[in-house]
């Protein structure tokens, strides 16, 4: 809502309050002012001036030369190119030395030799939007009425000299939306009485009810018709303050009755029609439900085919209005109307809605319906709309007002305590300050001793409950007046739950390995919603998706980082580890909500190491990304509950990937992406893992328990063993465990050789094996058994033999 | 043979003097002191001195063999610390090379911000709590005082999946399953971070995918004025001891009274300036006091029990911080973004 600081004035004494200070109160205590503008800012230097002489330019086909009357002790030269400068016009003029909007200075100019004082201004030239210039002005210079004094200030003239605030209201404060709801606020907030207009039309005699009768077949949706008419209308420009007044608040003038109907929707909020009576064809208004594949042609020359969800005013049989959206073409005020029926209506909210959405259509009447008008306003808007008529466009109103009316409104009665006020509010607010508020408010309230019930006039439907009245004190005690607290009472005590602790833990791990966290989106397409799942299920779909791209929720994260890489890799980095934690979406059979598993992955390309001047490059590799994994399931404690195996994957290289399982659990892999999907994706090598982190971080671990630090050495045994090329270090490591039993402390791989030196389809891969007694100095004797059955036992389980 | 003696210390000494490094040095202790060098040799022929002679001459080969052995001695010294010096100087380095570059990653910058938030509430007594995104209307509507036909909750602002079930719009359904979890029992203190998703375009200001965190706690007694100290505390932290808040009236379906709370402009320090669009405020969340329709939804009494509940926007918090000037680069991901949140202020 865009209100005008001079036009309040009219119901609201402003004195000692600028237009920004009223902005910061109304801000503080309950709109939000998102601006104040001040219309004519860096504007000076326009006056009205006469058009004394107007010929063509002798040099130009499209300029014209004339002689203008500014008001100065001569008139001055001025070119103008308008198509619509005449003799005779009252217009405004940009005098030498005026300044325009961005700062525009005009100067004495020669155009095509002629010289120019000064600039004849179209509406736009003085900074007013084009959309909201009158059509007939739209192409050219604006007009003043011909009686508009020579010499005075043209800006003031139009209004500009003036201070819009523009509101950002919330949905519960559609009483604002109108110039009394925001003088009943502003009132509240400085403490000052609201005047109000005083409708009072002086009628002729014959009778409104004889030129119409209303039939309401919707009462639901229209419970409150009210028509009014007014005979010997003369259609023109309303009076240019009006103009001028709409222009500001954003709606665009067209003649007095139009006019004069959007002044009444701003001034009450209520929205109101004008009908051109003698083209209604019939003398009759019937509101009902539009029939399916009814049509009405509106205002705005649209056909739009209607349903039986919509509201429509019709003369009996056809539609002459969609309701409370827009009028319709037929019945339409025009230059030759003469006779106006005049619709003020209550229409409840949800059919407007309907009918505005399912149109395409939002206008000032419908957004108004939509939350809600005040219906005793309803009168009183038309009384005061045909008043205007009298006195702007010269008619006669009839006498009376002919009404359906099933309307039955009381006003909300709420009560709440002094108590309950200072417990919500946490402040000492006194019973009298209480009852100050509500009359500032103009509610009417009584106490009975620490009660006060307060009835809340129609106009602030948003109000209620207790807590409505609450809010209403303590905006209006002030929220800066209330203290600063802490909650008092049982202490709770603050904490990540185990399996917070553990993601972050994760997080920090992965981020201490050289990776970098991403954040990217759950919605994807339905090509790569299933690539690299951990499991075959379908994807939970959008009913109505925005594009094909994010039309799917995600099984897996892998494809999303292969995206975050290439887009990287496209842009001058040639190394990049990023990794992701964040749900994935299963389908459940039989179940509404779909299973959200937490998962975790990481795509990691490029050189892993890299120290430029000493020449040490190293790229990354599989053992990189399962190190990593390796080193975050021991910091879980987990390293012992963790197998990896090799696997095929879609997507994934067949020879370097692994799944990954948890206590015999598959959970994830980890791997090299393919060669065709890095080629696709314009990727180079890239390793990606992705867990089910959920799984992981519910995976019990051990307590925590001490181990006595070793007083014995230990003995080590290295053995180089040549097995065939398909045999895993695991199956032999899995081997020597087993046998090497309680003594076997530790064992490793600490070398594998598969060169030529190697016969066909072998390999050599060394391990080193730690023997361990807690209770004494092992001799070699005391090992030499086990050793032995750890050779044994490899070479017949796994065929290999000691290399020589 | 004393001449002879003499002469050998002469000669071993010069040499000794002469060495230029430790193996020619060492070769001269061989060479003299060893069991068949020259004074061995002449002491070969004591047989033929006369008893009296014997010790005599004794004598003077170990004090021939010590002057030598204490020069070769000596002269190692010299000579070991000149090797040492010479080898210090042959290892010399640039000191001002770079190093060694260790990689570290980094959280994400809306981590940053979550998880700065999360840690300052678990110090007040909150704790986190989590919940689905995809949700059923139900909790993200409903139960929040936003019964279906609401304009608040048009079709086109959400993802629907099927008419009962969405993408949450808001972190509030967590508050609402975490209140009907408790069974209408208090206290609740909690914030619940996490992902939304709205019907927007994505551009500098809009993204489909964003974060939230909310904040409630229900108790017996718990006024507007909690709210606005614990907002205070929040403020503080997160922007700087010398910000100031203030609350204003707003709207929300789910708390009355409703507030949106600003903080001081840091740009201008209240003055006015264009980062606060001359009002000397920057809006940050929205919060109000939970409405009793929601705490009677989920099995509170309202006449017993009061609450608040606050909300707010990570990417904004993170905007308004670092001066981040588009919503999409959280989401994009480009790692010359990533990096510049390693540091810590």
């Amino acid at each position: 809502m865009l209100v005008s600081y001079k036009w309040l004035q009219e119901y609201v004494d402003l004195s000692g309050v600028s237009a920004e200070e009223l902005g910061e109160k109304i801000t503080k205590s309950g709109i939000e002012v998102e601006g104040v503008e001040t219309l004519n800012e860096g504007l000076r230097g326009v006056v009205v001036g006469h058009v004394l002489e107007c010929e063509k330019h002798p040099n130009a086909e499209k300029l014209n030369k004339t002689l203008v009357d500014i008001g100065a002790e001569e008139p001055v030269q001025i070119i103008c190119g308008a198509p619509n400068v005449a003799k005779g016009q009252k217009v405004a003029v940009a005098t030498v030395g005026a300044v325009l909007p961005g700062n525009f200075k005009i100067k004495k100019a020669k155009l095509r030799g002629e010289v120019s004082n000064g600039m004849i201004c179209s509406l736009q030239e003085l900074g007013i939007e084009a959309k909201l210039v009158a059509k007939e002005y739209s192409e050219g210079i604006f007009v003043f009425p011909e009686d508009t004094e020579v010499g005075q200030d043209a800006l003031a003239l139009l209004g500009r000299d003036d201070q819009i605030l523009e509101l950002g209201l919330t949905p519960n404060r559609a009483d604002c939306l109108s110039m009394l709801g925001v003088g009943y606020e502003v009132g509240a907030i400085l403490g000052k009485d609201v005047k109000l207009p005083e409708p009072a039309p002086t009628t002729a005699s014959e009778k409104a009810a004889d030129y119409i009768k209303v039939n309401v077949e919707a009462k639901e949706d229209n419970p409150l018709y009210v028509a009014k008419v007014i005979k010997n209308v003369k259609i023109g420009p309303s009076p240019l303050w009006m103009q001028s007044r709409l222009m500001a608040a954003g709606i665009r003038p067209h003649n007095n009755v139009v006019d004069i109907t959007n002044y009444i929707l701003l001034e009450y909020g209520q929205p109101l029609h004008a009908f051109d009576y003698d083209l209604l064809g019939s003398k009759e208004i019937l509101v009902r439900r539009a029939k399916q594949g009814e049509e009405i042609t509106t205002l705005d020359d649209a056909k739009r085919t209607l349903s039986e969800d919509h509201l429509v005013i019709t003369n009996g049989t056809d539609p002459v209005a969609l309701a409370g959206v827009m009028g319709g073409a037929n019945s339409e005020v025009n230059a030759d109307t003469t006779t106006v029926l005049l619709e003020s209506a209550y229409f409840t909210g949800p059919v407007i809605r309907k009918s505005s959405k399912d149109h395409g259509l939002r206008s000032e009447a419908s957004a108004r319906y939509e939350k809600g008008v005040d219906p005793e306003r309803v009168h009183p808007a038309a009384e005061r709309a045909a008043e205007l008529m009298a006195k702007y466009a010269g008619g006669e109103v009839l006498e009376g007002s002919v009404v359906a009316d099933t309307l039955s409104v009381e006003p909300a009665v709420v009560s709440v305590t002094l108590e309950k006020i200072n417990r919500v509010i946490g402040a000492e607010v006194s019973m009298q300050q209480v009852e100050d508020i509500f009359a500032k408010l103009k509610f009417e309230s009584t106490v009975d001793n620490d009660t006060i019930t307060v009835t809340v006039p129609t106009r602030r439907g948003d109000i209620t409950i207790e807590e409505d009245l609450i809010e209403e004190v303590a905006r209006l005690y002030g929220y800066d007046n209330v203290p600063k607290t802490l909650p008092i009472g049982a202490s709770t005590p603050g904490k990540l739950s185990e399996y917070q602790q553990k993601r972050r833990l994760v997080r920090r791990f992965l981020e201490g390995a050289g990776l970098y966290q991403a954040v990217t989106y759950s919605l994807t397409s339905k090509d790569k919603a299933t690539q690299y799942a951990l499991e075959k299920r379908d994807p939970v779909e959008l009913a109505m998706p925005m594009s094909e791209d994010r039309s799917l929720l995600r099984l897996s994260i892998v494809p999303q980082l292969l995206e975050v890489l290439k887009y990287n890799l496209a842009r001058q980095t040639d190394s990049m580890a990023v990794y992701e934690t964040g749900a994935v979406f299963l389908k459940q059979d039989g179940e509404d909500l779909p299973l959200e598993e937490e998962h975790l992955a990481a795509a990691v390309t490029g050189l892993w190491e890299n120290h430029q001047w000493q020449g040490e490059k190293k790229p990354v590799d599989f053992y990189v990304v399962k190190g990593i994994l390796e080193g975050m399931f021991a910091k879980l404690g987990l390293e012992d509950k963790i197998a990896f195996a090799a696997a095929e994957k879609d997507g994934m290289h067949p020879g370097r990937t692994a799944e990954v399982s948890l206590n015999g659990e598959v959970i994830g892999f980890v791997g090299q992406v393919h060669p065709t999907v890095q080629k696709d994706l314009d990727l180079k090598e890239t390793y990606v893992f992705e867990l089910n982190l959920k799984a992981v971080l519910e995976a019990g671990t051990e307590p925590l328990q001490y181990q006595a630090i070793p007083r014995y050495p230990s003995i080590t045994r290295d053995i180089a063993l040549v097995v065939d090329k398909n045999k895993t270090a695991a199956e032999l490591q899995n081997i020597i465990v087993e046998v090497g039993g309680k003594l076997l402390k530790d064992v490793y791989v600490f070398d594998l050789y598969e060169g030529e030196r190697m016969e066909e389809g072998k390999k050599s891969i060394a391990f080193s094996l730690k023997y361990f007694d807690p209770e004494k100095t092992l001799t070699d004797e005391d090992i030499a058994k086990t050793h032995e059955k750890v050779l044994k036992a490899v070479e017949e389980q796994a065929g290999a033999t000691l290399r020589g | 043979m004393q001449e002879r003696l003499k002469e050998l210390q002469a000669e071993a000494l010069e040499k000794v003097a002469q060495a230029a490094d430790l193996k020619e040095l060492n070769d001269i202790r061989v060479s003299y002191l060893g069991k068949k060098g020259p004074i061995t040799e002449v002491l070969k022929g004591m047989g033929k001195l006369s008893p009296e002679e014997r010790p005599k001459m004794g004598a003077l080969a170990n004090e021939v063999r010590d002057m030598i052995s204490g020069a070769i001695e000596e002269k190692q010294i010299t000579l070991e610390k000149a090797a040492v010096e010479k080898k210090l100087a042959a290892e010399k380095i640039d000191v001002t090379l770079p190093g060694r570059p260790v990689s570290e990653g980094n959280h994400h910058p809306l981590t940053r911000i979550i998880e700065e938030i999360e840690d300052l509430f678990i110090g007040m007594g909150y704790t986190v709590a989590e919940g689905p995104e995809v949700e059923k209307d139900y909790y993200n509507f409903e139960a929040l005082n936003l019964p279906k036909g609401h304009p608040a909750r048009d079709m086109q602002d959400s993802f629907y999946i099927t008419e009962e079930i969405l993408l949450r719009t808001h972190t509030s359904p967590v508050q609402a399953r975490t209140m009907e979890a408790r069974n209408g029992k208090g206290p609740v203190k909690i914030i619940c971070p996490g992902k939304v998703y709205r019907r927007d375009n994505d551009d500098a200001t809009h993204s489909h995918q964003f974060t939230q965190i909310e904040g409630l706690v229900i108790d017996e007694n718990i006024r507007l004025s909690d709210l606005k100290g614990t907002l205070d505390v929040f403020a503080k932290k997160m922007f700087g001891a010398d910000r100031e808040i203030r609350l204003r009236p707003s709207f929300f379906p789910f708390t009355e009274p409703s507030v949106e709370m600003d903080i001081s402009c840091k740009m201008c320090g209240g003055k006015g300036c264009g980062t606060c669009k001359g009002t000397g405020w920057i809006e940050i969340l929205g919060a109000g006091m939970v409405h009793p329709n929601v705490l009677e939804m989920a099995g509170y009494d309202s006449k017993k029990y009061t609450g608040f509940a606050f909300g707010m926007g990570p990417e904004r918090i993170a905007m308004l911080k670092y001066g981040v000037d588009d919503i999409r680069h959280f989401y994009t991901n480009d790692i010359r973004f990533l990096k510049q949140f390693s540091v810590t202020e």
